[in-house]
């Protein structure tokens, strides 16, 4: 594990604190929104997603991901559907909405903002 | 879009609980089996992948719980938990349950029932458009700073005014209505042309007055009143174009009034008529009988208004100095007119029923905390299972808004209730001066207030345990009979609450305190005549039959003498004003042979017959009474009161002196033949005028007022009164009919002081009883804790007085404190009802003292039982407690 993953994985090793904090959960929500973005997927495949595309950096732990899931169904930027997988088991997929669309620019542009800020501040002196 | 799906998601969750809670299973099941075919497939063996699988998830059922958190099921569980939680708690303490439901229901109750009154009367008292810009018009002069204009100056002002859309007048009128079932009375009132579309009212049925129809020889027209037309016409729309002999004159009737109309100046009149012109009075500038009302011109202030109506007055004043001299001009928001009289009693009522909600809400709060501090252990226990402050806070809060939810229904129902009783209390006469109240119940805004006060409640009584929680360790609670710094805290807040309770009690009884002998005051005031076993009653005749004046003493003559003779009549006399009433019908006088400078002499005017002295038992000073002889034919009389002796002819004997008329014409001179003791005209708390009186005979009506001593008390006699009188001419309608003592108790001034003084007297009843009662617990619950203490001390040889003076103390500390907070709201708060008192000062020290010294008392009688309990502990006992 590099060190980059450090965001995601507090779900997972910090037993006291249950629910992950704000910054990382809207993280977290915001990789799920992009990756889902292409095409409908159940949870498995959007974690290995997001592990493959962030060159295995970015390990969604299961604590995290899918109370993520359900609260952005909750919200109605998802939405659900039951379907075979490609193993042919009944799975859940999770598509993006038209409201989940605008979040996902909303909240991309708003990271671009917001780790270019950080950038700056580590780059200094 | 967006919210609908959300919509859909959220009752998905909450009704198909199943359903998702199999999926939820299923989505996670799936992704584990794919982290162990993944893992096995990596050349794990299977038992091991599964268990890395499982360690990876940290706890299956804690992610599905984290599921059910984000999809917000969590919180519904928790709160039927809660709710469930709190129904059991308060149903194992049915006794503070009950307690506390009734206190707050009480409290709630009073203060929305008020509330009710405040809403009706001053916050939407006129049912006009755009009530704001409608004003009352009054010529004022310096004994009278609102009085009515006459009809010819009402013709200048409405002409030469620059600030009015429009000035009308109105006043009042009584006809007698010719009806098939005989002659019958009939309150009525007299308007001009333009006085409803002044006030921006149109007739449901038929027409409005037509502009112009108030002048001399338009035709005589009539617009009746909604429950007329309900009560008198059977609700025919056929009404409109009939005609109706009012005072033995046809009149057309043209409209009908709306049904949410009314007017309260004038009470509740059947009929609504035009101005008669021609009428002896209006044809006279120096005789006032009309009220204005107006609309302001948009952009024009009330300074504005009053400003311009004053220059008017002056001018007219210089034209016509013989009527006009002293006469102002005053101009007034409708809505004062209308409420400015009862606005400080109920504003009173209002802060007596906020002080006990107060102190209902205080004293539940403080009831809430004593059961807090019983429920350490459980709460402890709670946190240690793993309870969070959060959550146990959220435990409190339910079980404040059971609480809350609980009593306000039931504290609305009973305002309901209330509300009905109260105006049912109201005498009629006053209710039809305020037919505002019509519009009095649960409407809206008085819901809005009742919730807004439920809410504040609500916040109280969550708070109140929840900040106990938090000043408190938890591990505290679980060590046994532990006595941490939190017990202290809690005593500390407790007395504060107490101290505020008996304060606010305090306040109250000073309040009831005072009203009650202000209305003793008022009821003793000296009225100058005998008022028990008088009975009176209205009469009115027919101008047609009895409209000459011989025609008129003719009339009085038989109406005395019939009545005379009726078994159990002692006297009967007529007078044009019953005494207690209103100072007014005035008469401009001045002395012969006394300097004049045109300023005017204003007395009021009664015609009164030969008897009505003795009737009335009224004292003679000196000279002589009227006599029947004493009529048109013979040199012209009066008899003044003691003011007008005093003030016009001081250090002189009246007797024998002269007065006439400003202009002192021949016709208007009389000779002052008797002097009596003020009889109280006015209202019973305002001041006596200087009065004439003259002899009926010389100055006959045909509506005047029967005053009858009878040798019972009662009113048994009032049928054959009015028996008599019909039996004499049936053409003739008599109205009313009641005792003089209950027309003095009804009478305003008296009315205002003995209903505040009632409820004021019964919030404060209920405010001494819920202060003494949490004085209790207070001292109760401090007794309770220090149990071992005072055991130690009695083992260590304490006498019982050592301790009894030990509680006392700790009572009468608070106590003291608690009332001398009291004293210093007392003055506070009694200043601002400064109007309602009567004779007595707002910081009247007998009653200070005296309210002091009741509070004193009841709080010594609480805490003498705790104090008894404490002295007489067994020792060895209070030792093993705990």
């Amino acid at each position: 594990m590099g060190h980059g993953c450090i965001l995601l994985s507090v779900t997972e090793r910090s037993g006291s604190l249950s629910k992950p904090t704000d910054l990382v959960q809207g993280t977290l929500d915001l990789l799920i929104l992009k990756v889902i973005a292409l095409e409908p997927m159940h949870g498995w495949a959007i974690a290995q997603r997001i592990r493959q595309i962030s060159g295995d950096v970015l390990q969604v732990g299961q604590g995290a991901l899918y109370p993520s899931l359900h609260k952005l169904e909750q919200n109605g930027w998802i939405s659900s559907e039951w379907a075979v997988s490609d193993n042919n088991r009944r799975a859940k997929y999770y598509t993006l909405t038209r409201a989940g669309r605008k979040a996902l620019n909303q909240e991309a542009a708003q990271w671009e903002r917001l780790s270019a800020a950080i950038s700056q501040v580590v780059r200094a002196t | 879009m967006r919210f609908p799906s959300i919509l859909r998601h959220r009752l998905r969750s909450l009704f198909s609980r199943a359903t998702v809670e199999q999926e939820l299973d299923e989505e996670l099941r799936y992704h584990l089996e794919r982290q162990i075919e993944e893992d096995i497939a990596a050349g794990m063996p299977p038992d091991q992948a599964r268990q890395a699988a499982l360690r990876a998830f940290a706890g299956f059922e804690q992610r599905k719980e984290e599921c059910r958190d984000m999809r917000g099921l969590n919180l519904l569980d928790d709160l039927l938990q809660d709710l469930r939680f709190a129904y059991r708690q308060f149903w194992k303490n049915p006794g503070f349950t009950a307690t506390a439901v009734l206190v707050l229901a009480l409290g709630l109750c009073a203060s929305v029932a008020i509330f009710a009154f405040v809403d009706a009367a001053l916050i939407k008292p006129l049912p006009y458009p755009n009530p704001t810009r409608l004003v009352g018009v009054y010529e004022s002069t310096k004994q009278c700073p609102a009085c009515n204009l006459s009809y010819q100056d009402y013709l200048d002002w409405r002409r030469l005014n620059k600030v009015f859309n429009s000035l009308e007048v109105y006043t009042g009128a009584g006809f007698i209505v010719t009806t098939p079932g005989g002659a019958q009375p009939a309150h009525a009132a007299r308007v001009s042309a333009g006085f409803f579309r002044a006030l921006g009212v149109t007739p449901s049925l038929g027409r409005d007055f037509h502009a112009g129809e108030d002048l001399q020889g338009a035709p005589r027209t009539v617009i009746l009143s909604y429950a007329t037309w309900q009560n008198r016409y059977a609700a025919k729309p056929a009404v409109v174009g009939q005609k109706v002999v009012l005072d033995s004159l046809p009149y057309v009737i043209v409209g009908v009034l709306p049904r949410g109309f009314h007017f309260a100046p004038e009470g509740t009149p059947e009929y609504w008529a035009t101005l008669d012109p021609t009428g002896p009075c209006e044809t006279r500038r120096s005789c006032h009988n009309l009220y204005g009302v107006a609309r302001l011109k948009d952009g024009v202030s009330l300074q504005a208004a009053v400003a311009d109506t004053a220059v008017i007055a002056r001018q007219l004043e210089k034209q016509y100095p013989d009527s006009n001299r002293g006469q102002g001009a005053n101009v007034v928001p409708l809505t004062e007119v209308i409420v400015g009289d009862i606005r400080p009693i109920l504003l009173v009522l209002l802060g007596g029923a906020g002080l006990l909600l107060v102190i209902a809400c205080v004293n539940i709060a403080s009831l809430l905390l004593v059961r807090s501090e019983s429920r350490r252990r459980e709460m402890a226990v709670r946190s240690a299972l793993g309870a969070s402050r959060v959550r146990l806070i959220r435990q409190f809060v339910t079980e404040g808004l059971v609480l809350v939810a609980a009593g306000s229904m039931l504290g609305i129902a009973a305002a309901a209730w209330a509300m009905r009783l109260l105006s049912r209390l109201i005498p009629e006469d006053m209710l039809a001066r305020m037919p505002f109240l019509q519009g009095l119940g649960l409407n809206i805004r008085v819901l809005a207030f009742a919730s807004g006060v439920a809410l504040l409640a609500a916040l109280l009584f969550a708070l109140t345990p929840a900040m106990r929680l938090s000043f408190m360790e938890m591990r505290d609670g679980l060590v046994e009979g532990s006595r941490g710094s939190a017990g202290n805290t809690w005593r500390r807040l407790g007395s504060r609450l107490v101290v505020v309770e008996l304060a606010t009690a305090m306040v109250l009884l000073v309040g009831a305190g005072l009203l009650g002998q202000s209305l003793y005051r008022l009821l003793r005031v000296t009225v100058g005549f005998q008022p028990d076993h008088l009975v009176t009653m209205e009469v009115d005749a027919p101008d047609a039959t009895y409209g000459k004046d011989p025609q008129a003493i003719a009339l009085g003559r038989e109406v005395v003498s019939r009545i005379s003779n009726l078994p159990g009549v002692k006297s009967t006399g007529l007078v044009s004003v019953l005494p207690v009433n209103f100072n007014g019908n005035t008469d401009w006088i001045r002395f012969v042979g006394k300097p004049y400078n045109g300023e005017h002499n204003e007395v009021n005017q009664r015609d009164v017959t030969a008897d009505f002295f003795a009737t009335l038992g009224a004292k003679l000073l000196r000279g002589r009474y009227f006599t029947e002889a004493d009529d048109l034919l013979k040199p012209h009389v009066a008899i003044i009161n003691q003011t007008l002796a005093r003030k016009y002819f001081p250090g002189e004997d009246p007797v024998g002196k002269q007065y006439g008329d400003t202009g002192l014409s021949p016709k208007s001179i009389r000779t002052i033949v008797g002097i009596v003791e003020d009889i109280r005209e006015g209202q019973l708390d305002s001041e006596i005028w200087p009065a004439e009186y003259l002899p009926f005979n010389q100055s006959p009506d045909t509506y005047f007022n029967l005053v009858v001593r009878t040798s019972q008390s009662g009113l048994s006699i009032l049928p054959s009164l009015s028996a008599a009188i019909h039996q004499f001419d049936s053409g003739v309608v008599v109205i009313g009919g009641t005792s003089m003592e209950k027309r003095i108790e009804d009478s305003p001034s008296a009315y205002v002081r003995r209903s505040s003084a009632w409820l004021v007297g019964a919030f404060a009843t209920v405010a001494l009883i819920l202060g003494v009662v949490g004085l209790y617990g207070v001292i109760a619950y401090s007794v309770s804790q220090r149990t071992r203490e005072i055991g130690v001390r009695i083992a260590l040889g304490a006498e019982r007085k050592t301790v009894y003076s030990l509680i006392l103390k700790e009572a009468g500390w608070l106590t003291a404190v608690g009332i001398l907070a009291g004293l210093g709201a007392s003055l506070a708060a009694t200043t601002l009802m400064r109007k309602l008192l009567f004779g007595i000062a707002s910081w009247d020290v007998p009653t200070l003292i005296a309210v002091s010294a009741v509070l004193l008392l009841a709080a010594l009688l609480a805490s003498y039982i705790p104090a008894r309990r404490a002295a007489s502990l067994n020792p060895v006992e209070a030792l093993r407690a705990e």
